[in-house]
């Protein structure tokens, strides 16, 4: 009697927010398997959820589904269309593949009696990210981004165990992640006190007669402020090396592939379909305030990532490089602009995704991950260190991975605005990037192990495979790149038609 | 625990009315002002106050820690179960008028329902932060006083 | 001019408040202190809902069956939801500021920092040795 496809939009948020709570009842049993398989289920669960919904809107165009049967703007609404739900695959999507090899370094890195409780914090984090993802309540999404954030400064936090400095990282994400949620709560409250709605529809609709407000003025900056923070953009990148560094490999993996992609949507969603690009701030804005920072932050990440001896530091600072690559995306606001953004929302989740899984693998047999315990390991772990040759490959941006695609479109995208002096700065990045992989590879290949040293096996094949499966991935949206172009193009297309 | 006569004696006086007014807020909070988050907090503030005058010991032998455990989920629960409810019946997530045979005893009853879930949740996690601090540090002896 | 500043005083006091809450959080070290600056920060932003919630002559919003002039009673929900993550991102901020303390014996940002310098310094000569 009921058409449970109907209710997918909150299912994929509901089920895994009530799993949270059923999760800790394992801790009656002290079952920590039943957790872990727990978690894996509801993951599974969620990404079949978002794989339907995206073939559903790319079919059928957007879904709106009402809480508590509440007509928007009044009621709270999910919105999907094309951009939320692939963003929606790609949060549940990694965390299908991540949780299955989260098992065994979780077990290595967390104490026992806190595993149940670290299950059901990550389930939380889940259901922040995806509540953010598909909503479209604007304050609902303030509620969602702080589960999810609170959430990740546990699990951050959780990695303890192997490194005191996890509590500070944490805790400095916490001061700066509540600053910039505060931000964008003020931001919220200036486009309420002028528009009286919270819908993000609605706001759009009544922005765009105000575009001389002074408070929505206000509000705008507060808001990119706010969600610039949450996204680690340059020069408010500050909390992201040491959280990602220093965080457990299964939070490493998770947040460093989906925790500042989601806040890069939000983002998205405010310039295009609140504001929109009429809107006489924007771009000014993305031109003088984003590319000078993404430039920055491409050139900062990639010469910090150089002088790092931790690996996963040293992915860390990449990460904030690559963000750089997303922001100049959106400061380009053009269709091929955007598409390039959406293509590397998805893309470098892929591969910041693998690479932190490698290096996952790595601390699982090694323990400290730095240039210098890894001397000569390329022998001993052949398939960890030729999958972190690959996904490094990628991060670099050869053809026929996925990194090449999205810097591909991203230079169409410039030469459309004619901004040729960026192309070079886009390749140098690159080439600072085959910088700091060649570190990895030649310690890791060329350095002899020291003598003393008792030999390393490779690890066992259920950390192997969600690797692997993730660079089979790496190559075959490189390959097959006309799915996420087509879907990326087609997000992009609808977020600049939304402006009016 | 010879000392500190008046404080044991005012507390055991007012800890009954605390829990009692909670009790108000929680089950009034539909026709005045009132409702699950701030009858939660009161509830628990009746237990933060036993345990501040009797001792988080004592505290813990009248609501045990796998209580609290039990109790936290137990409300999330309940306001999920909830908004499934509705979902079952044919209308969407947290739609109470499905609930009951008219809409409007159906939103009575399921603001009512998730109202006492919150209120469950959030007075056991109260006194679960409460006691997660309190637990870190040894008891002050009474010499010490 | 003079009026239209103080016919707002409201909004005066919580940029104040807020401008207070931001100014801790930045320039003090303790990080207790850091963390009642970000409650002061977050209460100023309570306080603009509440304001913007505020309708001239409006009584709180209870229905009585005559006719009054209400509220706004949105954004109060809202703050209400506000309010609770503000209580659970102090609790887990001091909650970290307890285990820092445990495992640094401090909680002086420069002292950290100190220490978390010696540590990394350590680890580089321990590998290289």
């Amino acid at each position: 009697m009921t058409n449970w496809l109907h209710h997918i939009p909150i299912l994929i948020v509901a089920v895994p927010l009530i799993s949270a709570p059923i999760c800790v009842l394992f801790t009656f049993g002290a079952n920590r398997k039943a957790a872990w398989l727990w978690t894996l289920l509801v993951s599974w669960f969620a990404f079949l959820c978002s794989i339907y919904l995206l073939n559903y809107v790319l079919e059928n165009g957007q879904i709106s589904y009402h809480l508590g049967s509440w007509k928007p703007p009044l009621g709270i609404e999910y919105r999907i269309d094309v951009i939320n739900a692939f963003v929606l695959l790609l949060v549940s999507g990694i965390s299908a593949i991540a949780v299955p090899f989260g098992r065994l370094v979780v077990d290595r890195e967390i104490e026992p009696d806190r595993q149940i409780l670290f299950y059901t914090t990550y389930l939380l984090c889940l259901t922040g990210l995806l509540g953010v993802t598909i909503t479209g309540d604007a304050f609902n999404i303030f509620v969602f981004l702080e589960i999810s954030s609170l959430s990740s400064y546990v699990l951050i936090a959780m990695g303890v165990r192997s490194d005191r400095r996890a509590l500070t990282a944490a805790y400095n994400y916490l001061i700066l992640g509540t600053i910039g949620a505060t931000f964008f709560v003020i931001g919220l409250g200036f486009l309420y006190m002028v528009t009286g709605t919270l819908n993000i529809m609605d706001l759009s609709d009544r922005v765009t007669h105000l575009a001389d407000n002074k408070a929505v003025h206000a509000g705008y900056a507060f808001i990119i402020i706010g969600l610039a923070l949450k996204m680690a953009l340059f020069p408010m990148h500050v909390w992201l090396p040491n959280s990602y560094t220093y965080a457990p490999s299964l939070i490493s993996i998770f947040l460093a592939a989906t925790a500042t992609k989601v806040s890069i949507y939000v983002l998205l969603r405010f310039l295009f379909t609140v504001f929109g690009v009429s809107f006489d701030f924007i771009p000014l804005t993305l031109i003088f305030i984003f590319l000078p920072l993404a430039i920055i932050a491409i050139f900062f990440g990639s010469i910090g990532a150089i002088f790092q001896t931790n690996i996963k530091r040293l992915f860390a600072y990449s990460s904030v490089a690559q963000i750089g690559y997303i922001a100049i995306g959106i400061a380009l606001s053009n269709t091929i602009g955007l598409t390039a953004a959406i293509l590397h929302i998805f893309n470098h989740a892929l591969i910041k995704g693998a690479l932190f899984m490698a290096a996952g693998c790595l601390v699982y047999r090694v323990g400290k991950l730095t240039t210098d315990s890894i001397r000569g390991l390329g022998k001993e772990m052949p398939w960890t260190f030729s999958a972190l040759v690959l996904a490094g490959l990628s991060l670099i941006g050869i053809p026929t991975t996925v990194g090449f695609i999205s810097k591909w479109y991203l230079i169409l995208g410039i030469m459309e605005n004619g901004w040729w002096p960026l192309i070079p700065l886009i390749v140098m990045g690159s080439l600072l990037a085959v910088v700091y992989m060649w570190k990895i590879i030649e310690a890791a290949y060329f350095f002899q192990a020291p003598q003393d040293r008792v030999p390393v096996k490779e690890v066992p094949l259920e950390l192997l495979i969600p690797l692997w499966i993730l660079i089979g991935c790496n190559f075959y949206f490189g390959i097959q790149a006309d799915i996420t172009i087509g879907i990326s193009n087609e997000a992009a297309t609808s977020l600049l038609d939304h402006s009016p | 625990m010879r000392h500190h006569l008046v404080l044991r004696v005012i507390a055991k006086m007012l800890i009954p009315f605390i829990l009692l007014f909670g009790l108000y807020v929680q089950f009034h909070g539909d026709f005045g002002p009132g409702g699950g988050f701030q009858a939660g907090v009161i509830f628990a503030a009746a237990f933060i106050l036993y345990a501040l005058v009797f001792g988080d010991n004592q505290a813990r032998k009248v609501i045990p820690d796998k209580a609290l455990i039990l109790l936290v989920p137990l409300g999330l629960i309940l306001y999920a179960v909830t908004g499934f409810y509705g979902l079952v019946f044919g209308g969407n997530f947290l739609d109470y008028n499905v609930l009951l045979n008219s809409p409007k005893a159906g939103q009575h009853i399921g603001i009512f329902l998730v109202e006492l879930g919150v209120g469950i949740t959030v007075a056991a996690v109260m006194i679960s932060i409460f006691r997660a601090y309190a637990g870190r540090t040894r008891a002050i002896d009474d010499e010490d006083w | 001019m003079l009026a239209a500043i103080l016919d707002h005083y409201n909004y005066w006091l919580i940029i104040f408040l807020m401008m207070i809450g931001l100014y801790i959080v930045v320039s003090r070290g303790n990080l207790i202190k850091k963390i009642v600056g970000l409650n002061i920060f977050q209460t100023s932003v309570f306080l603009l809902y509440i304001t913007i919630g505020k309708v001239n002559y409006g009584t709180a919003p209870i229905l009585t069956g005559q006719p009054e002039t209400f509220s706004n009673p949105l954004p109060h929900v809202l703050i209400l939801t506000a309010i609770v993550v503000g209580i659970a991102t102090t609790a887990l901020g001091l909650a970290l500021v307890v285990r820092i303390r445990e495992s640094y014996g401090t909680i002086e940002d420069e002292e950290i920092a100190v220490s978390e310098q010696f540590q990394a310094e350590s680890e580089v000569n321990q590998i290289s040795s």
